[in-house]
């Protein structure tokens, strides 16, 4: 997915993006980071073809793109809510993209086992979203996003409502999924430690105007699992983030 | 546990006999009134004396229940049919909505109850007029509720289906009108109500006679012939049939939505 110098302009004039140039090439584990209002979600948003761009050039190499100039079917989005829909049960709120995409129950049924099974909730496939738990909720949202099989999974401050033990819970099972499923990651957070764990490179952005500060590769050739929260390299890039978040930040005189 | 168990019994019991015994009082209140006073029965008959018109006069009560019935559960089914279909059409393109909204608006604060003489002129038959004074009356509450529902998606949801690429009837299929499901429900459980308070408004209006004339006529002609006792008769018939509809309309609501909606579940912490 290739972003070239995209800008966007709401229209009661606020610039939300100005001359973002992106790149994610498959593999990838990309995290966008910075002050709110710096127009990460926006980003998001375009990447995976919602709202147009009022410049620049957006586009999916790797995807086949749809009447609607959207790529098909190769990009899930995991929203800051779990947006699962009340009247369904679990199992059939995973079926719902492949259901939008024509495909049989019947057909779907062993994506459908596949995806729940990869979020460890085979056992609650009848069962309704009032029935879970939050961070059980967002799992389900997970798991809808690779009911597609998509290349490209893009993560909208995902855990952001939940406590911070189910957070690094769920922080190590998609860290798992990217690993093994070898899908490419765009994860928005305002967490700096979040994104040093997960990140195999982060983007920091900068606030009014919405624009790219820098962007760097992080935790090049390292394993992480539970010792790496603790090590000192998980330190250095904790360090690292910060001073550039920092100096993202410090740019506007806060 | 066992304790659980009697408790939950005796709740239940408690539950059937609170209602039943206020009933039974306010018949003995009644019935003490009506000896006590003195008061005459084509005044004020006592409870016997109702029960006793509603037995004696069933086969002229009885047709004209299923002649109220009748005409509320047609405009009721029409007006759901095309309240909905109505609705769908006003959300799915924005200027329909503009050309319609000031006729809805028109017709919907305007008491129907006062154009039932007009409606009575125009229509060909006197059930026809009654049929259509039911319908316009019901089907407001249904359309402006099910609007509503289909205007209350949430942005994430319409975000959810528009990444997916659903189309504009999946849209509405999958999301759309099942989440103005409940708004619907209430419509139906008001339109229910209405539909029968504008059936005997309407007849009170029309004021027909003969073979086939509902309760609301029965009752007309009873207070005409100072004959209380059928016209309490045939009030208790119409408190039977609202209370018929009210109890339809509310289980309806239970089977589609107690397993989702908050409206139906039971609070439990």
């Amino acid at each position: 997915m290739t972003m070239a110098s995209v800008s966007k302009t709401f229209s009661n004039g606020t610039a939300a993006l100005t001359d973002v140039s992106l790149t994610v090439r498959a593999g990838e584990f990309v995290s966008l980071l910075g002050p709110s209002g710096c127009g990460k979600s926006t980003a998001l948003r375009i990447m995976a073809g919602l709202g147009g761009v009022s410049s620049g050039n957006i586009d999916w190499p790797a995807s086949r793109i749809t009447s609607s100039g959207r790529p098909d079917g190769d990009i899930s989005f995991v929203f800051q809510e779990p947006t699962l829909l009340p009247w369904r049960t679990v199992a059939e709120n995973v079926y719902l993209p492949l259901q939008l995409q024509g495909i049989s129950r019947k057909a779907a049924q062993p994506r459908i086992e596949e995806a729940l099974s990869t979020v460890f909730l085979a056992d609650f496939a009848k069962a309704y979203p009032r029935e879970l738990s939050g961070g059980m909720k967002m799992r389900v949202s997970i798991a809808r996003a690779l009911a597609t099989r998509p290349k490209l999974l893009l993560m909208d401050e995902p855990f952001a409502a939940l406590d911070e033990i189910t957070r690094q819970k769920l922080n190590d099972e998609v860290l798992e999924l990217w690993k093994s499923n070898g899908l490419a990651v765009v994860f928005v957070t305002h967490s700096v430690f979040e994104s040093a764990y997960l990140s195999s490179r982060i983007v920091v952005m900068k606030a009014r105007p919405g624009r790219i500060h820098e962007d760097f590769p992080v935790n090049v050739g390292i394993e992480r699992d539970a010792d790496f929260r603790t090590s000192e390299s998980y330190r250095l890039t904790c360090e690292r983030v910060s001073h550039s978040l920092g100096a993202a930040m410090g740019g506007e005189g806060h | 546990m066992e304790n659980g168990e009697r408790s939950e019994q005796l709740d239940r019991l408690i539950r059937i006999a609170i209602p039943v015994g206020v009933v039974l009082a306010l018949l003995l209140v009644w019935y003490l009134i009506v000896h006590v006073e003195n008061i005459p029965p084509y005044i004020l008959p006592d409870p016997i004396a109702v029960a006793g018109a509603l037995v004696k006069d069933w086969p002229t009560l009885w047709p004209a229940f299923l002649v109220t019935t009748k005409i509320t559960f047609m405009s009721l089914g029409l007006a759901l049919l095309g309240g909905t279909v109505f609705a769908v059409l006003l959300v799915q393109a924005r200027w329909l909505e503009l050309i319609f909204y000031p006729i809805a608006v028109v017709l919907q604060v305007t008491p129907i109850v006062a154009i039932a003489p007009l409606i009575l002129i125009y229509a060909p038959t006197t059930q026809a007029a009654l049929l259509i004074c039911a319908y316009l009356v019901a089907f407001f509450p249904i359309l402006s509720n099910l609007v509503q529902g289909l205007k209350s998606v949430d942005h994430n949801h319409l975000n959810l289906f528009e990444l997916y690429g659903a189309n504009r009837f999946q849209t509405l299929w999958h999301l759309k009108l099942p989440t103005a499901l409940p708004y619907f429900m209430t419509g139906l459980k008001i339109g229910g109500g209405l539909s029968l308070i504008a059936a005997v408004v309407a007849e009170f209006s029309a004021g027909s006679s003969g073979a086939g004339s509902g309760l609301a006529f029965r009752i007309l002609e009873a207070q005409f012939r100072l004959n209380i006792p059928r016209l309490f008769a045939a009030l208790i018939m119409l408190s039977v049939l609202g209370i018929a509809i009210f109890a339809l309309t509310s289980f309806l609501s239970w089977l589609l939505l107690h397993r989702w909606h908050e409206s139906s579940l039971k609070r439990e912490n």
